[in-house]
């Protein structure tokens, strides 16, 4: 009986030895710096509040730690849309001026690979903004990181509470350099497939509000107009 | 039994291991497609929305009530021409698979209608529509753009409101109808070897 209790102690510490070691595990750091950063194109630089009470709505199952907004909004429990959530958000410019409006579709993504450091969720962005026209963009991000710096710790905490500054690149595809797809649906850039990056920065986070005080980036990569033609 | 225990460690570490490789951590439900095969080419699919029932959401200028209620839509002068609606949207047995977006827009340089249908598990398609109805009281729009199972295919789509007849009590005001066509982009085979298609 005694070798039974000790295999049994044994495997629990062994699964959470795994566990830890996977979630501190210093080589599945995904953090890259985007190639966008550095790029010489001239591009679009759009914010918008990663809070949902900032949003002009937010829906997703009502079951998750982020609550939707406003109470009454239409939840996503139907199974097929359980596990997605929707975003309509007022984008800012660089300047922090009204730019245009967005909607943010995700869904958890079936190519989530935890042994690898990938906690996927595969989403579209659809953004007007008067003047410039529409673009789409396609992207897979990977939380692995805001899940081990920021949710994890958080839960961690006695108060279920985290405070910092952090700040990262989430696009993690489908291009080759992990930059979104942008296609440019009407106005000047109709037509034209651009590369994007959407970053996050937060600062608050509270295990049972989800981000407090966070914002998101997206920053399109705009072809010249004069030269190229597709 | 201490050797018993760092057995166990070994086991436990090379279970979870096992556990994360094989069981996937996200398992989407999938409400298999309705498609039909058109005779000359392409397959169409059909989709519905309820209204009001599957509308999550309608913002614009100047609304007298707004859903869902406590929405405030930004007053800002850029959006005055803007108005954005988010549905559930249900193929033809009438269950929910996706959600839908539909910007309707006019200024000085652009006046459009466009769609966005994200189907989990499938993807997602991006579909321009001409803001002028045709006869009959439809739009059309061609894809513009699609992710995952849409992103090697082209095609049109056409809405409709069809506003409901039946009188019964619970019955929505009607029904926008979504009618896509996909046709499969011509993809090489040997991409070295292909000639360009004229």
């Amino acid at each position: 009986m005694k070798y039974v209790a000790a295999l049994i102690l044994g495997l629990a510490v062994g699964a959470a030895v795994f566990v830890v070691a996977l979630i501190y595990n210093p080589f599945l750091n995904t953090q890259n710096l985007s190639p966008l950063t550095v790029t010489g194109a001239q591009t679009i630089t759009l914010s918008y509040s990663a809070v949902a009470e900032n949003n002009i709505v937010f829906t997703n199952d009502g079951e998750s730690e982020t609550n939707p907004y406003p109470d009454r909004v239409l939840q996503l429990w139907e199974k097929p849309i359980r596990q997605s959530s929707a975003r309509v958000a007022l984008l800012l410019d660089g300047r922090k001026q009204p730019a245009g409006v967005g909607v943010k579709i995700s869904s958890l993504s079936e190519r989530t690979n935890l042994l690898g450091g990938e906690a996927l969720v595969d989403s579209i962005w659809y953004i007007y903004l008067p003047g410039k026209g529409a673009f789409f963009i396609e992207q897979s991000e990977n939380y692995w990181n805001y899940l081990r710096q920021i949710v994890i710790p958080a839960h961690r905490s006695s108060a279920d509470f985290w405070k910092g500054n952090w700040h990262s690149d989430i696009t993690y595809g489908p291009g080759a350099l992990r930059t979104a797809k942008v296609t440019g649906g009407s106005g000047a850039y109709q037509g034209y497939v651009m590369d994007g990056v959407e970053s996050l920065s937060t600062y608050i986070y509270s295990v049972s509000d989800g981000p407090v005080s966070a914002e998101g980036r997206l920053i399109i990569e705009l072809p010249s107009l004069d030269n190229e033609v597709l | 039994m201490f050797r018993t225990f760092i057995i166990g460690i070994f086991l436990g570490i090379a279970a979870t291991a096992g556990a994360l490789y094989a069981i996937p951590a996200v398992d989407l439900h999938r409400e298999s497609s309705i498609i039909t095969v058109i005779p000359n080419g392409g397959n169409t699919e059909s989709f519905h929305i309820n209204v009001p029932m599957d509308r999550i959401m309608a913002g614009s200028r100047g609304q007298h009530e707004p859903l869902p209620a406590g929405m405030e839509w930004p007053t800002d002068t850029v959006l005055a021409n803007v108005r954005m609606e988010l549905f559930k949207i249900r193929n033809a047995r009438d269950t929910v698979v996706g959600i839908a977006a539909r910007t309707a827009a006019k200024d000085d340089e652009t006046n459009l209608i466009d769609w966005v249908l994200h189907l989990p598990a499938r993807g997602s398609f991006f579909v321009s529509m001409s803001p002028v109805a045709m006869q009959g009281n439809y739009r059309i729009g061609v894809f513009s753009a699609g992710t995952s199972e849409f992103a090697q295919l082209k095609g049109t789509m056409t809405e409709r409101w069809v506003a409901d007849t039946s009188g019964e009590e619970d019955a929505p005001e009607g029904r926008i109808k979504l009618f896509a066509q996909y046709v499969g982009a011509a993809v090489p085979v040997d991409s070295d070897a292909a000639e360009p298609v004229e």
